[in-house]
């Protein structure tokens, strides 16, 4: 036996192999940090231009580029690259990044999972993406496959729900990873309530990716089985009700809404504390709130389905329920602007996404509002109003929180500086076309635009045209900052001190820039978490 | 230097290649069950392929994990940390089957009155189906699949009800003996898990071509065959696993791996066993009684 002992601590005692099985076979929270962060990248930059195919299309009324089958698998391929494939991604690389070294741990917590939950993503893209190329076409029937109408893809269907299925298996292994990483791997003395915001909310988000990833994959292999097994889930004929289908995805999507935008929370409370100079504002009631929205996003679905024809007693509870989830949100929202007041602030990058996201952010939540209105939302249900509103939540907010989380810590992973210049170029261009691209759709889905329609009444044609050109300014800037990153990572000669930023609290700042490979084998020591990892 | 390193938590520095072998596997299985459902001739046997790759991925993984461990170099810490994820992971297998108990209560409790012309439906009734009356078991007002007998709750039902629950008991017993040392206690009693398992799953295929061909209860039949068969069919197949699971631990144990102590293995199946247990409870009820 203590041969094999020794054989196998020599084995493990690769440093940091080279190449490509470098990235094939490690197990280090840094390693698959990075290729998750690199991985949503690329299909960030995929779904964008699926997001520009649409734009180019509705640039005029009347069909001129695609076909109309081609433009609905564009607004349902685009939809699920962002949500599966760049968003969430993004998100569990940062965690990958961060929670080890906020917590105080040497990794996650059982770190081979934590490979096998990012090396299945690619697989599972590749299916999902090589249904461009296939009899019938990409999925066409929207990301949330409704049925009966999804049932009609050509030969793509079995891998779009195979790769969805692929997709839930990685979410949820990486789920259990963040979990038993934050309940078990915390360093002495970083108790619960002293864990940074972003720990908390990713916690929480966690929670909901096992709750909720795999109802989908039931709603989904009911689909599968309704079209290949005479299953009869979604045939009225049968017994069952398309409703269900609805209920059953949304039970999943609502949770899957605050999965896509709680760790953003988390990374804005790390940030504008930072910038503020100040202790963030009500940590306790920060962490309350992130946890009576994730309640709360339980209890809420039927808000997307208000126009099926639910009892009115549903219509009621459901448009109750959701407006209640604007208290905890509003908690949030005013933490953050009380952490700013009279704070000695400046506005780096970070801090320049982190203030637009809480403007704008704050604007998807009022039109959700406006949403959450059973009566009204019979008038905007479908339009442009509901894809104006989304894409202030996801662009401004998800990923600005991730844009922002990225500019906030490439210093800490790659040692150099980036840019302040690009960065704030890369904002402020940004800033002003998203809402260029966005705005509008607001007044044309009041006017009563469809939605995943390509082509439109005259009278929507000058504010389409201004989305278009706004979407491909917004397009362009992600080139710069693509640039910034890529500057930082190989080729900025300027070093990072280990604290990169004057105001920054916590333990991921007490280590060196670049962090070592491994950080915190040992745990660190316990008197700087009572004072400094709570901001 | 490793020990310097690692004077706690173990962290591999290596995954032996297992996870990419596992994605590959997974890919192969699912895109050749995809190719396979489009009617493509390569399909089987890609998918069959796919299922042999991830075989090989488990016996090389959890290989390698039980050479580490009985290698010493789990401590604690990561015993709890297993603990975690078998809990959380069994956690997300039960709202799987939550999706599927939620479609039979929604079918029961609203779409099937709706059909037969109750509340916020009834013009589906009025304008499609006016002769349809909803009651459960019910294949829908088209009666998809044609006349059927419903599955009785009192025969094969009722005595795998027994049998689970007694497989319950006798891998409480197992574990009572490992914990005291009594390896033979051991042995037997997760013989006795594993045969009570088995003989559950044989009943189940036996009442399956019962249903099929007595009874014309298929797939296909509305939404009382697709809930039935596809509730029962994922339990099943969970039973399935775990007594393969069941199985493995059981050669470890004549292997002589376990200590009164140290066994997360076996407390990991121990769990999985009593959740596919409580499922069943679940099924019986709602499934097969009410």
């Amino acid at each position: 036996m203590s041969s094999t002992t020794a054989d196998l601590l020599h084995d493990d005692h690769h440093d940091k192999p080279r190449g490509l099985k470098r990235w094939l076979f490690t197990t280090n929270h840094k390693d698959i940090g990075t290729l998750y962060l690199w991985f949503s990248l690329v299909m960030f930059f995929i779904g964008g231009t699926m997001a520009l195919i649409i734009r180019t299309e509705l640039f005029q009324p009347g069909l001129q580029l695609v076909d109309p089958q081609f433009f609905n698998s564009m607004t349902t391929m685009h939809a699920l690259i962002m949500i599966f494939g760049a968003v969430m991604p993004a998100f569990v690389g940062l965690a990958n990044w961060m929670i080890p070294m906020m917590i105080g741990a040497p990794d996650m917590a059982l770190p081979r999972l934590n490979n096998w939950s990012f090396w299945i993503l690619p697989f599972a893209f590749a299916l999902l993406l090589s249904t461009l190329f296939m009899p019938g076409g990409a999925p066409a029937a929207g990301w949330t496959m409704y049925a009966p109408l999804v049932l009609q893809t050509g030969d793509a269907f079995p891998f779009l729900i195979f790769s969805i299925h692929l997709m839930g298996v990685s979410s949820v292994m990486g789920a259990i990873n963040v979990i038993a990483t934050i309940l078990n791997m915390r360093a002495p003395g970083m108790t619960l309530m002293r864990m940074p915001l972003f720990v908390w909310t990713w916690l929480i988000t966690a929670f909901l990716l096992i709750a909720v990833i795999p109802v989908l994959a039931g709603a989904v292999t009911m689909l599968l089985t309704d079209k290949y097994a005479g299953t009869a889930f979604f045939n009225p004929a049968g017994g069952g009700d398309p409703v269900l289908y609805q209920h059953i995805f949304w039970f999943f999507g609502h949770p899957e809404v605050y999965i896509l935008i709680l760790p953003a929370f988390g990374v804005m409370s790390q940030i504008i504390p930072t910038f503020a100079r100040k202790p963030l504002f009500g940590y306790a009631s920060m962490v309350y709130a992130s946890c009576a929205i994730a309640f709360l996003s339980f209890i809420v679905w039927a808000h997307h389905m208000f126009t099926v024809g639910m009892p009115l007693s549903g219509e009621l509870f459901f448009m109750l329920a959701t407006m209640m989830i604007a208290v905890p949100t509003g908690v949030k929202v005013f933490n953050w602007v009380a952490t700013m007041w009279r704070g000695s602030m400046t506005f780096e990058t970070p801090m320049l996404f982190a203030v637009a996201f809480v403007i704008l952010f704050t604007i998807g939540g009022f039109s959700g509002l406006m949403l959450a209105i059973t009566p009204a939302d019979f008038q905007y249900h479908d339009t442009y109003f509901v894809v104006a509103h989304f894409h202030y939540v996801l662009v401004p907010g998800a990923i600005f929180g991730i844009i922002a989380g990225v500019y906030y810590w490439l210093p800490k992973w790659t040692g150099r500086r980036y840019s302040e210049f690009w960065g704030k170029v890369h904002f402020w261009l940004s800033f002003v076309f998203l809402n260029v691209t966005f705005f509008p759709m607001h007044f044309v889905g009041l006017a009563g635009m469809p939605r995943r329609i390509p082509d439109y009444a005259l009278q929507f044609a000058e504010f389409n045209m201004v989305s278009s050109i706004g979407a491909f300014g917004f397009g362009l800037a992600q080139l710069v900052f693509l640039g910034v990153v890529v500057h930082a990572v190989w080729f900025s000669k300027e070093k990072a001190d280990a604290k990169v930023w004057e105001g920054a609290h916590g333990l991921e700042w007490t280590v060196p820039s670049p962090a070592p490979y491994h950080t915190f084998s040992t745990p660190p020591d316990p008197r700087l978490m009572t004072t400094e990892a709570h901001s | 230097m490793a020990h310097a390193q690692q004077p706690g938590y173990y962290v591999p520095h290596d995954t032996h290649g297992w996870p990419i072998v596992g994605s590959v596997g997974l890919t192969l299985a699912l895109g050749g069950a995809a190719v396979w459902f489009n009617g493509g001739g390569a399909g089987p046997m890609l998918f069959a392929l796919g299922l042999l790759v991830i075989l090989v991925m488990l016996f090389g993984w959890f290989g390698q994990v039980i050479k580490e461990n009985l290698a010493g170099l789990y401590n604690e810490q990561v015993d709890r940390s297993f603990r975690w994820a078998m809990g959380w992971f069994i956690a997300s297998e039960v709202m799987f089957f939550a999706a599927f108990f939620g479609a039979l209560y929604y079918a029961r409790v609203y779409a099937l009155p709706w059909l037969g012309g109750e509340g916020a439906g009834g013009w589906t009734h009025e304008l499609l189906w006016p002769d349809f009356e909803a009651h459960w078991p019910s294949n829908g007002p088209a009666r998809l699949g044609g006349e059927f007998t419903p599955m009785g709750a009192w025969g094969i039902p009722a005595l795998n009800t027994a049998i689970l629950l007694t497989s319950g008991v006798t891998i409480t017993w197992a574990h009572h003996a490992l914990k005291a040392g009594r390896r033979g206690g051991l042995v037997l009693g997760l013989l006795a898990t594993v045969l009570l398992g088995a003989t559950f799953v044989g009943l189940q295929a036996y009442e399956y071509i019962h249903a099929y061909h007595e009874l014309n209860l298929r797939l296909d039949t509305g939404i009382y065959g697709s809930t039935f068969f596809m509730l029962t069919g994922f339990h099943g197949f969970h039973v399935t696993m775990g007594v393969v699971m069941l199985t493995v631990i059981l050669l470890r144990a004549l292997k002589g791996h376990f200590t009164p102590e140290r066994h997360f293995a076996f407390e990991a199946v121990a769990w999985y066993w009593h959740f596919v247990d409580v499922v069943w409870l679940g099924l019986f009820v709602f499934v097969y009684w009410l």
